[in-house]
């Protein structure tokens, strides 16, 4: 038996994320807010795969109730893959502190709160990998979504930082920075196509880069050379533009 | 985004309501005056082309599975290659499956596609126990095997509901592999021949190089077999993207075509040779080519399928082949294949004798070539396949189809008429 909890389980990413893992014959821990509107969703991927599958209640905003269901896990996960992710309109979030303190906690400090205790114990125990997604949005502030991007940015060092030192007990972190994806989420802005992944794509990426030990994902690939370019306009002409 | 088929033509502007739950889709059908369910696009024409499209794909939950009997219940927009990719290990296989594993449970029920192995098996609807689907005022009724429901909707081309789920059985198989025997015949005599020949075995088809003329008119590639006994099962899923590349989208000429089907039928060795292969390249070899139908072009292509009753099939095709090579207008696939008896439903398409289908560019002067091979179909008895046309007449296509008007008088008195329509539909007063 090996379980890979997924944390976030219910948007379309994790959703694939989920049946792929299934497909490749592990067993699940899906976690997420209300975890009962998963029921069919766990259903299917039962009757799919004859593996085990498990819905589990977890706000990643409550940090205080993390140990306690980091512990209550019958059997030690081999793998956890944070998917965990919000994100609402910019104009709306820049005016709302509790827009913003959302934005930030579940894309950041939740998953600070819940991966330290994941990486406590995976060191001590040598084993298991850690998949952390974020954002290409964190690559370089703009101002259509910095609040987000700037959370994302920081979990993005968060787990290049995690993986330094996790490097020694050969516990594996994974980053893995999406560009645009068709889901719920994004479903009514007009996305152009080239640039536009499918969550089973980013899915398959996903678990493939985490099999082969690769350190930062970028997917679709284009990804990493349009947040080269990006990255490098200067800051005296960035301001100015429109992205 | 705007859905189109897999022939890409025609393309119009359309809606697109996602089925992810009943309730939506309810409020859907209340809001719209018309609409028609699609599923994920490989029929080859408009039948499931309109303004407001339901777009079942994403409603895939697989429900239950029973070991035991082989039984799947799932909902309509599984894929049938995800069937496979969950339960080729574990031993099982479609009973029924046409030549693309990328089509779902749903457009299967609704095309009652056929596969290979018509002449024991029948139609996909006789491996469906049962299905749900939501009718014209929102109701959701179940279908069993012989209700006027089950006979309306299995072939019926989504002009009933919208299917919602399915309870379908599944066959026991002991191997990944199948054994292939392949025959090499010189003429139309030599391939009926031997359709007749190895029709025992399971599954068998035709590959018919449709530019060859005069003595060597109906010479083929006739591929038959039957699933192993090895015990291999160790089926993965293909991860998708080892799907390598979009074909380039040049275009199809007379000579690419010739060179093709020279290629294709000169590489295999005289007379009868064996293989063992895969069962997806045996089933499904135009699979691994992603996109393989953008090879024809913007302006797209169309199948065209037809049958004829088995007493007039040898003429007919000999008739229909030759105006074929007159015209030069080459066909990249020409399939051939043996029918069992037909089934019950109003609309499926199988009926006993042969039918052939050739892809053809879209391009002027090819739909004229088209009637007028209608006119031979007709003659000879024949009838047009729905799920690959594009362009048929209301006529041609009523003087195959005896059962019509019992299909649109039941369309008719549940209220379907209206509510679910296709551009196929309204060109064929359905
Ligand atoms: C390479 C290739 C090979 C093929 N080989 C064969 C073959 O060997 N034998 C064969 O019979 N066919 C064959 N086909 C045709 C294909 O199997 C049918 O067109 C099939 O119906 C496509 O299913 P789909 O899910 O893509 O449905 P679509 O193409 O999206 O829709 C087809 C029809 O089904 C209806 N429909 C779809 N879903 C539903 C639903 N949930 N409820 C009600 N109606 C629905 C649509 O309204 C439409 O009328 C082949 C196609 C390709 C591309």
């Amino acid at each position: 038996m090996s379980y890979i909890l997924i944390v976030g389980a219910k948007s379309d990413i994790a959703k694939e994320v989920a049946r792929v893992y299934a497909q490749n014959g592990y067993d699940l821990y899906l976690a997420a807010r209300n975890s009962k509107e998963l029921e069919d969703f766990a259903n299917d991927l039962k009757v799919r795969s004859n593996n085990q599958v498990e819905l589990l209640e977890l706000d990643i905003t409550a940090f205080n109730t993390h140990e306690t269901f980091y512990n209550s896990l019958k059997e030690r996960p081999l793998g956890v893959v944070v998917v965990s992710g919000y994100m609402n309109e910019q104009h709306l979030v820049e005016k709302d502190w509790n827009e913003s303190l959302n934005t930030i906690n579940v894309n950041y400090t939740g998953a600070v709160s819940l991966l330290n205790i994941v990486a406590n114990d995976f060191e001590n125990e040598r084993n298991g990998f850690i998949v952390g997604v974020s954002s290409v949005a964190g690559d370089r502030g703009r101002k259509a979504n910095y609040i987000y991007g700037s959370a994302k940015a920081a979990f993005s060092t968060y787990l290049s930082g995690l993986r330094n030192r996790l490097y020694e007990s050969s516990v594996h972190v994974l980053t893995v920075k999406p560009g645009f994806v068709a889901t719920k989420m994004t479903e009514n802005l007009d996305l152009p196509e080239k640039l536009t992944a499918q969550s089973i794509d980013v899915a398959e990426d996903i678990f493939k880069a985490q099999q082969a030990g690769k350190n930062i994902l970028y997917t679709k690939w284009i990804w990493q050379y349009v947040m080269l370019i990006i990255k490098h306009i200067p800051e005296f002409i960035f301001k100015k533009m429109s992205i | 985004m705007s859905l189109i088929s897999w022939g890409m033509y025609p393309r119009i502007k359309n809606r697109v309501h996602k089925l992810t739950d009943e309730y939506s889709l309810k409020e859907t059908l209340k809001n719209n005056d018309e609409l028609i369910a699609f599923g994920n696009g490989r029929s080859y024409g408009d039948s499931a082309i309109n303004e407001n499209i339901v777009y079942t794909r994403p409603y895939n939950y697989f429900l239950d599975f029973d070991e035991n009997s082989g039984i799947l219940h799932c909902r309509a927009g599984v894929l049938l290659s995800e069937i496979l990719d969950s339960y080729v290990s574990r031993s099982w296989f479609l009973k029924v499956t046409p030549g693309t594993k990328l089509i779902t449970v749903g457009g299967a029920i609704a095309s009652d596609i056929h596969g290979k192995n018509h002449h024991i098996e029948g139609c996909f609807s006789e491996c469906v126990q049962e299905f749900t689907i939501m009718i014209a005022d929102g109701e959701i009724k179940t279908a069993k095997k012989g209700d006027e429901l089950f006979l309306a909707t299995c072939g019926g081309m989504g002009l009933t509901g919208v299917i919602l789920t399915a309870k379908i059985a599944l066959k026991k198989i002991n191997s990944q592999f199948i054994r292939q025997t392949t025959i090499k015949t010189k003429n139309l005599q030599e391939t009926f021949a031997a359709f007749e020949e190895y029709k025992h075995l399971s599954y068998s088809v035709a590959w018919i190089d449709c530019l060859a003329k005069d003595e060597n008119l109906g010479k083929c590639l006739l591929m038959v077999g039957d699933f192993a006994d090895d015990g291999d099962l160790k089926y993965k899923a293909k991860s998708k993207l080892n799907i390598p590349f979009n074909f380039p989208s040049f275009a199809l000429n007379n000579w690419s075509v010739k060179a093709f089907n020279w290629l294709y039928y000169w590489k295999s060795p005289e007379g009868v040779s064996k293989q063992k292969v895969h069962f997806d390249s045996f089933f499904y070899p135009l699979d691994s080519i992603r996109n393989w139908n953008r090879i024809y072009g913007k302006n797209g292509f169309t199948q065209y399928q037809f049958i004829l009753p088995k007493e007039s099939s040898f003429d007919g095709l000999e008739h229909i082949l030759q105006k074929i090579s007159q015209s030069g207008k080459g066909s990249f696939l020409a399939v051939l294949k043996l029918y069992g008896k037909g089934n019950e439903n109003y609309l499926s398409f199988p009926i006993e004798g042969y039918s052939l289908a050739l892809d053809f560019k879209i391009e002027d002067g090819l739909f004229e070539l088209l009637d007028q091979l209608d006119e031979i179909v007709v003659e000879y008895g024949g009838r047009i396949y729905l799920t690959k046309d594009v362009r048929v007449s209301q006529e041609t296509f009523e003087k195959g189809y005896s059962k019509i008007e019992t299909f649109k008088k039941y369309r008719k008195d549940n209220n379907m008429s209206e509510k679910f329509n296709s551009l196929q539909s309204k060109r064929l007063g359905l």
